[in-house]
């Protein structure tokens, strides 16, 4: 009956096509995948140890994981989830962002402080960034000539050269940035902090903080606020920010950087992504094990759906 | 003043146009020492427990790294001079590295030797009190020229505190060695017991007469002694040891009399770091400690680590080095620190004392950390560990 009833809903649903949601899950060593449209769980398949980063390819045929006690990423084919390949990461992958062509791929190594380069189709280590303590977020302008990666301890914002593997800029922002995130046009950059409690807006052409958003929920401690994961819808106007032990995603206009709404989602709410039509954004709760749905449009919490053990990252593929 | 400038100039235009690393000019040098100062005793109870060599020399050396990894960006260059002493050394030490104009000094060493060696410091230096838990030195006999990064024996009992109650757990049987150290730890969680409401239904005191300890026969005497010691107790729901001198807590636990649980000095014990600690980023802290110390860290190791970082973290922010500067800064309202805590650690203006989550420890694990979100403050809720503002007894 139940099986019926999701038929009944996948074709009612045509117009929209399907795409499968894939979560990372850090302490299951392993990846749930969803279906985007019906919002229930088609499968789970092992990947390796402490799976953290994850991504997928613009033409959705290779799906990278950061193994990060394997010290590699993995790659894998999305349909079947059987491995393909590896690929070389350096020591502790944990994040990690593809070049907008899909080659190459740039990994923040954490135990290391460097950023490797790698080269998806040749499988080769194309270069080693030293950057600051602790490297983790990582992000690219849209235009792929600039790769951010943010560091923890050093609390930087460093920008490197896509092509030269130079970095010719550091911002200083506020303690743990965690997550750096462009807006589609490339005229800002949000870089989190995980500690200090605040998103810096930096304006990529200057390399210039020109806003600081802070948070405030009423009944939740401040130091329970923690931004970590950042994603911008395509047309700038939304910005959702995940803010971690406070359990909450955070509505932020892209104009006007002001806080608009707070979401409540599920516990330690770390990585977040859209559907490639923007329709739901899917949040990875760490402690409560489950996925948050949230409909962009209303703004608003639509379901929640358990995963494996402290769900880390999540990726949508593309159409 | 001319280097100040200078300094200070460089530092700017690094910050204004970030240039290439190629092109920094030289790096300035930002000076600091840790003054370790061990006491001659016996050896611990466990030998899982035996002092390291480099014990918290090694958190020093990761904070260096640390520092010089960010230093890069900012064309800042930091050391460390490593130096052991004993509490009959520790005065000429301190006088040596006045003398080579170190500014920053971080100490490890017991409550006595850290207010005689602040007092001898003067104007001459910022002590950073790494191991010291006296609560007298934040109190009374706190001093301008003293950080304490160390937690207060105050703040620890206060987060064993806060436990209890949650678990309520209020009828606590206290056990106190008869060291001075054990006293005043004891005191602490007196003073626990009022301020969070539970009741000390009996203390009892330890008396050290030396004895079997590690011999042989250690654990025979032990299994009849610690039961008969602890008979005949008023009810109570749990054992608080304050045994700060290691004699007689660790043998507690499945040895009284009334199946209680141990805390305090054993069992599940306050501290400011264990090595199986993996939440906020701990473990990669945690891996980057092992592949250079060769073995956990303790924390001594993390006390060090963290004064040697708020050195760096000033030095980053206030994108100088030059020690006035920096040492205003680290004790301005603007200061804060990351420590793998889940929250930013911050400075108490009334007694230097730093802000920090008490982690509640058993053998193996982190069972739980402090302060319990139920209990509130107007200010911070961190600032319900220790001693607040109101009630401090320290006069600059």
């Amino acid at each position: 009956m139940k099986h019926i009833l999701t038929i009944a809903l996948c074709l009612a649903a045509t117009p929209v096509l399907a795409n499968r949601v894939f979560v990372s899950n850090e302490k299951g060593n392993d990846v749930t995948v969803l279906d985007s449209e019906t919002l229930e769980v088609i499968g789970t398949y092992p990947v390796g140890n402490r799976p953290r980063g994850i991504t997928i390819s613009p033409d959705g045929k290779e799906l990278y994981v950061c193994a990060s006690d394997d010290d590699l990423v993995r790659v894998f084919d999305p349909e079947t989830m059987e491995e393909l390949h590896t690929l070389p990461s350096g020591p502790d992958p944990e994040l990690f962002v593809l070049h907008p062509s899909g080659n190459p791929l740039y990994i923040a190594n954490e135990d290391d402080n460097l950023v490797t380069v790698v080269d998806t189709e040749t499988h080769q280590v194309l270069a080693e960034i030293p950057v600051g303590v602790e490297p983790e977020g990582m992000g690219v302008s849209p235009d792929g000539k600039v790769v951010i990666n943010t560091s923890e301890t050093t609390n930087m914002a460093h920008f490197i050269d896509s092509e030269t593997f130079e970095i010719f800029a550091n911002v200083l922002v506020d303690s743990r940035p965690r997550f750096a995130e462009y807006n589609h046009d490339g005229s800002k950059l949000y870089v989190s902090s995980e500690i200090g409690g605040t998103v810096s807006v930096i304006d990529p052409a200057t390399q210039e903080i020109v806003h600081k958003i802070n948070f405030e929920i009423p009944g939740v401690l401040p130091e329970a606020i923690q931004p970590v994961g950042v994603r911008v819808t395509s047309d700038g106007k939304r910005v959702f920010v995940a803010l971690g032990p406070a359990n909450r995603v955070a509505v932020i206009d892209g104009e006007t950087d002001e806080v608009l709404d707070y979401l409540l989602v599920g516990q330690r709410v770390w990585q977040m992504a859209f559907t490639p039509d923007e329709k739901y954004l899917f949040t990875t709760n760490g402690n409560s094990n489950d996925v948050s749905v949230i409909d962009v449009e209303a703004a608003e919490v639509v379901k929640s759906v358990p995963v494996g053990q402290q769900p880390w990252g999540v990726v949508v593929a593309p159409e | 003043m001319f280097k100040r400038i200078i300094v200070l100039l460089a530092g700017i235009w690094l910050i204004a146009g970030p240039a290439p690393a190629q092109e920094q000019p030289e790096p300035t040098l930002i000076r600091a020492a840790v003054l370790r100062v061990d006491r001659p005793g016996l050896p611990p109870i466990s030998r899982l427990e035996l002092p390291e060599e480099d014990l918290g020399f090694a958190g020093a050396r990761l904070a260096i790294e640390d520092n010089d990894t960010t230093g890069r960006f900012m064309g800042q260059d930091f050391e460390a001079e490593e130096v052991l002493a004993t509490p009959e050394t520790a005065a000429d030490e301190l006088e040596r590295l006045i003398g080579e104009e170190v500014e920053f000094i971080v100490v490890l060493a017991d409550d006595a030797t850290m207010l005689a060696l602040a007092d001898q410091a003067g104007d001459h230096a910022m002590l950073f009190n790494a191991g010291a838990r006296g609560d007298n030195l934040r109190g009374k006999d706190c001093r301008a020229n003293t950080i304490h990064v160390a937690p207060s024996h105050a703040m620890l009992a206060d987060g064993l505190a806060q436990f209890l109650m949650w678990k309520k757990w209020s009828r606590w049987f206290l056990i106190e060695g008869s060291h001075p150290e054990d006293t005043v730890f004891a005191n602490a969680l007196k003073r626990s017991a009022t301020k969070f409401g539970a009741k000390i239904v009996e203390e009892r005191l330890y008396e050290d007469t030396g004895g079997a300890r590690r011999t042989d026969s250690g654990h025979v005497q032990v299994q009849k002694q610690m039961p008969v010691f602890t008979q005949s107790a008023p009810d109570h729901d749990v054992v608080v040891a304050a045994d700060e001198a290691g004699i007689f807590a660790a043998y507690l636990p499945y040895q009284t009399w009334d199946p209680r649980p141990v805390t305090g000095s054993a069992g599940l014990v306050p501290r400011t770091w264990h090595p199986a600690m993996e939440a906020w980023g701990a473990s990669q802290f945690q891996n980057r400690f092992e592949d250079l110390a060769n073995r956990p860290m303790r924390e001594e190791d993390y006390q060090t680590w963290l004064a040697l970082r708020m050195i760096g973290e000033a030095a980053t922010r206030s994108q100088s080095a030059d020690p006035e500067t920096l040492k205003e800064f680290m004790l301005s309202e603007n200061f804060e620190v990351a420590g793998f805590k889940g929250q930013k650690l911050t400075m108490r203006d009334w007694d230097h004392q730093l802000r920090q989550p008490i982690l509640l420890t058993t053998g193996l694990l982190m069972a739980s950390v402090s302060p319990q979100e139920q209990y509130l403050h107007q200010v911070s809720q961190l600032d319900t560990l220790g001693i607040d503002r109101p009630e401090t007894e320290c006069k600059f």
